[in-house]
């Protein structure tokens, strides 16, 4: 079947099989590698993107089903050469070791902070609870969502460095 | 010539930002999977869905017929090519693909090629196994019963399931120390079998150049060099012409140390379609066939004064190795470094015994951060004095300090032969008990006890030994554990490193880098760090048993000085001084006292690269090469303190804080230490409160995703308080101790010490581990349950 898919900003479409994983969509077809595959089973979160406006599992979600909906992967988070503040706040707080959970983690917090833009330590917890990090211990993950929560405009453009300020308009 | 970075000197050691960051946050590192080439095929393996049956027929003649196979594997295709059995890591053979029996569920039995991942897949339905059923072996306590199953029977002369039996320590003088002691009190525990289940599961792309000759193999796999020789041995290749590349690897903790049968069928595929054959698993296989973790059944006898001076240990261990003695440590030492049971304290005698078995179970033993077995041990020894604890009715953190090593008995040798290097174990602990407030702690918990609420404070004082190791005592399958380096200073003076051993997200890019600049005043990111391939890098054992920094961060500082001699000679001639005269300060080589004048490596670099006329003693360039003997190993330490509260009537833990005060000598990058013990403590506190891999009475096991392997999420893990102490290594180079695994050997005891406090009201002495609610209110009830069967 064919599908067209609009995958950070971009539209792709495709002949695939109905029963093709749009984990597998995306890292096979398009070569966007940087979403991975961890579990089969919605358990670890690696292959956590955006359907639309939402972080869903990619692994249990077909590519016929993202047919004619928008995707926002890990490779969209940089934007006009500017990294996102989570994507900063990661690399500023040792929030990743080997990266393989990386990029599911990033994507949840970004939808966090854009639907609550100061997060405590408790909720940023509980927004990651799907997702399995096997080397952090999580707390430098939550340090690094908390960092990005007081950097909205952070960025390698002219850093506003200030803690307070509106955190909308930062990502997607 | 600029000498940028050269003032940070003094500051190549300190929470430096990884360089490694910048791809992966960007969605743009290379993992195995991550590879596609050109005309590349995918492999899928057919695994036996029984523990032990005998193979009737295989018949893949439809699986052939598929139009997408490229070819389908057997046992007896491998056979054909004396490939069917490869040698384990502890002088085992084990089955590649099956040609007589099945002897775990999940084994290797056919391996299929085809055009892509799905295909490949399918084609598995398409191949008609028949078995017949044989009796199975899943409790280990059963392995060794008259007439039990014998599931080696391909050994010749094997008619039983015993594998070894090893001690260490004197058995005549334990027996005498515990015949004379006031108090005996003896535990019965077992560290459950579990998997380190890093995200990223194991793979390879294999790449047979049929014209060249040349394999190259894209792996899942925390030793290159070691695999490059194995696969050499094994195959029959000629070592030159392989390149293993390890890149990009999502998570190790010991599950990617071994050679896997699928990663032997892809260079088959590759071998046989002439096309790069990629197989990657997935998660029910990485967590029923590759290496687990521990499942040693522990006897533990702990001999004290009645005033709490603790004399002896005595442990006679159980150990089940599955249906391949797969296991993974230094040859002498068939239970690991288990005989390091003496833990942290002043002994007069001690002796062990282990005996290994085979079951029908997974092959494995060695994996999951374990510094090979000092988990088990110092699991064992910390339950022991806890429940020494209870026997004397004296505090655990007191019964602790008064039985701690003291600083001046270092170098200190055990009772079963380990020379501790140093360590001032006592100020540690303080430093734990006053971060936790401990006495507050207890004055809270008793509090609570009065209200009927159950609150627990556990506390493990644990020490490692990592960094194998000295050759003259270890090697694996004949290897020496030594590790290369080379340093190259190009004439700019931007330096490149190659190290032989392999990150699996540990940051070496970043650490090794601060090592050599912190030798050179150079600037850490003036140095390259390159790792993971055989080709670029000089040969050493790999990464596992936390001995990157001990034995390949020596080799890196090491090369780092030879490079500066070298460097001083140069800058001699630069000087027209004698090298004699020059002294190395703040970066620079300068005559002494003349600061001016001084040249920096960069300076150096250009003038070793020019036309100056060389002076004796130098080639011209500047590099230089070494291989790092370890002399000993070096002996992380630290004192962890779990704060948990139990609810009576669902069992459930939380825990509340966990306090951890970590001694690994002196700290490179502190921020990357302090991140390597906060994974070890969320995998400690996953072994103790949730991972277990059981099986039932057929041998099913009980554990093959994660909706039945729960793993911690952000939920169940606290907030981690960490300290530090720093005593360093005195024979280490920079005075560096391993700390990866530190966490995850320290952390399961104060987990369990912690639960097992809070159930004191209802008189519970031990609980095994996973302490999952429902084994806590079985404690509680006082009817413990095997944790490790289904089995009724």
């Amino acid at each position: 079947m064919q599908i067209t898919v609009t995958v950070n900003d971009s539209d792709y479409t495709r002949e695939v099989e109905a029963r093709l994983l749009l984990i597998h969509f995306l890292r096979d077809e398009l070569r966007l590698t940087g979403s991975h595959w961890g579990c089969d089973t919605s358990n670890c979160g690696a292959c956590v993107v955006w359907l639309d406006d939402t972080p869903v599992k990619s692994c249990t979600v077909l590519a016929a089903m993202a047919d004619g909906r928008r995707v926002f992967t890990v490779e969209g988070l940089e934007r006009d050469g500017a990294l996102d503040p989570v994507q900063q706040g990661f690399a500023e707080c040792h929030g990743l070791q080997c990266g393989f959970c990386t990029p599911g983690m990033m994507l949840t917090s970004r939808w966090l902070l854009n639907h609550n833009p100061h997060p405590s330590a408790t909720q940023i917890r509980e927004a990651l609870s799907g997702q399995i990090c096997r080397c952090t211990g999580y707390e430098n993950i939550v340090r690094s969502v908390l960092w990005a929560s007081k950097h909205p405009a952070a960025g390698p453009a002219p850093a506003d460095d200030q803690d307070t300020g509106p955190a909308d308009g930062v990502s997607t | 010539m600029s000498a940028a970075g050269s003032h940070s000197m003094n500051g190549a050691y300190g929470p430096v930002k990884r360089k490694e960051d910048g791809r992966f946050i960007r969605g743009k590192g290379t993992f195995v999977d991550d590879i596609q080439l050109p005309g590349m095929l995918h492999g899928a393996i057919l695994r036996s869905p029984l523990a032990h049956a005998r193979i009737v027929s295989i018949d893949t003649t439809a699986a052939e017929a598929h139009p997408k196979v490229r070819a389908v594997i057997s046992g007896q295709t491998l056979a054909d090519r004396k490939l069917a059995w490869m040698p384990t890591l502890s002088q085992d053979v084990q089955a590649v693909l099956a040609t007589d029996k099945v002897r775990f569920q999940g084994q290797e039995v056919a391996f299929i090629v085809a055009e892509d991942r799905y295909s490949a897949r399918d084609a598995l339905e398409l191949i008609n196994v028949e078995y017949e059923p044989l009796p199975v072996v899943i409790d280990a306590k059963k392995a060794l019963d008259p007439g039990a199953p014998v599931i080696r029977d391909d050994l010749a002369g094997k008619h039983d399931n015993h594998i070894f039996d090893w001690a260490a320590g004197d058995r005549v003088a334990t027996d005498a120390v515990f015949a004379a002691a006031d108090v005996v009190v003896t535990q019965d525990m077992l560290y459950p079998r579990s998997h380190p289940a890093p995200l990223e599961t194991c793979g390879t792309v294999a790449d047979m150049d049929a014209v060249t000759g040349k394999l190259t193999i894209w792996s899942t796999t925390q030793a290159p060099h070691a695999h490059r020789t194995l696969y050499a041995l094994v195959a029959g290749l000629p070592e030159h012409k392989i390149r293993i590349v390890s890149p990009d690897i999502g998570g190790g903790f010991g599950n990617k140390v071994a050679i896997y049968p699928g990663y032997l069928c892809a260079v088959v595929g590759s071998i046989v379609t002439g096309r790069p054959v990629k197989w990657v698993e997935d998660r029910s296989e990485n967590l029923m066939s590759t290496s687990f973790a521990r499942d040693y059944h522990m006897h533990g006898e702990i001999a004290a004064t009645r005033d709490g001076r603790i004399l002896g240990l005595r442990a006679m261990v159980l150990a089940d190795h599955g249906a391949f003695n797969g296991s993974a440590q230094p040859t002498k030492f068939p239970a690991g470094f288990f005989h390091i049971f003496t833990g942290s304290y002043d002994l007069q005698a001690a002796y062990c015994e282990v005996t290994g078995v085979y079951t029908n179970k997974a092959p494995g033993g060695v994996a999951y951060a374990c510094s090979f077995r000092v988990t088990e041990a110092v699991y064992l020894v910390e339950r022991l004095v806890d429940v020494l604890a209870l026997e004397l009715g004296v505090d655990p953190a007191d019964l602790r300090m008064n039985n701690l090593l003291r600083p001046e008995q270092f170098p200190y040798t055990t009772p079963t032969g380990w020379e501790y290097d140093s360590g001032d174990y006592p100020r540690t602990l303080q430093v734990a008990l006053d971060i936790a407030g401990y006495a507050d702690l207890r004055r809270e918990q008793a509090e609570k006890r009065e209200r009927g609420e159950l609150m627990g404070i556990g506390i493990s004082f644990f020490t490692e030994g990592v960094g194998a190791g000295p050759r003259k005592h270890m090697d694996i399958l004949g290897l020496g554990m030594a590790d290369g380096a080379d340093l190259r200073v190009h004439p700019t003076g931007k330096a490149v490193l190659g190290i032989s051993v392999q990150t699996q997200g540990q940051g070496h890019e970043t650490t090794f880098a601060q090592i050599v600049a912190q030798e050179l005043g150079m600037s850490p990111d003036d140095i390259e760090v390159v790792h993971g391939d055989t080709d670029r890098t000089p040969f050493g054992l790999g990464t596992y048993g936390s001995r990157s920094t001990p034995v390949s961060g020596a080799a890196a500082a090491v090369v780092a000085r030879k490079v500066r001699e070298r460097a001083r000679i140069v800058a001699a001639a630069m000087l027209e001084a004698s090298a004699g005269d020059l002294e190395w300060d703040n970066g620079k080589w300068q005559v002494r006292g003349d600061p001016e004048q001084g040249k920096t490596i960069a300076e150096i670099a250009m003038a070793a690269h020019s036309s100056l006329e060389l002076p004796e003693g130098v080639e011209g360039h500047l590099s230089a090469e070494t291989v790092y003997n370890p002399p000993s190993l070096t002996h992380p330490y630290g004192a962890y303190i779990c704060v948990a509260d139990v609810d009576a009537g669902t069992g459930q833990v939380s825990l509340r804080r966990f306090i951890a005060v970590d001694d690994c000598g002196v700290r490179i990058n502190p921020m990357i230490v302090e991140g390597q013990v906060h994974g070890g403590l969320a995998d400690g506190v996953g072994m103790a409160l949730m991972q277990v891999i059981a099986f039932d009475e057929d041998g099913n096991c009980l554990g093959g995703s994660f909706m039945d392997y729960l793993l911690p999420t952000s939920m169940e893990c606290p907030s981690w308080e960490l300290g530090e102490t720093v005593t360093p290594c005195p024979h280490h180079p920079i005075g560096a101790k391993g700390v990866g695994e530190s966490a995850t050997v320290g952390s399961p005891p104060a987990v369990v010490n912690a639960v097992v406090d809070a159930l004191k009201p209802y008189g519970v002495r031990h609980a095994d581990m996973p302490l999952t609610p429902a084994n806590v209110w079985c404690a509680i009830q006082g009817h413990p349950q095997r944790t490790d069967l289904a089995i009724t």
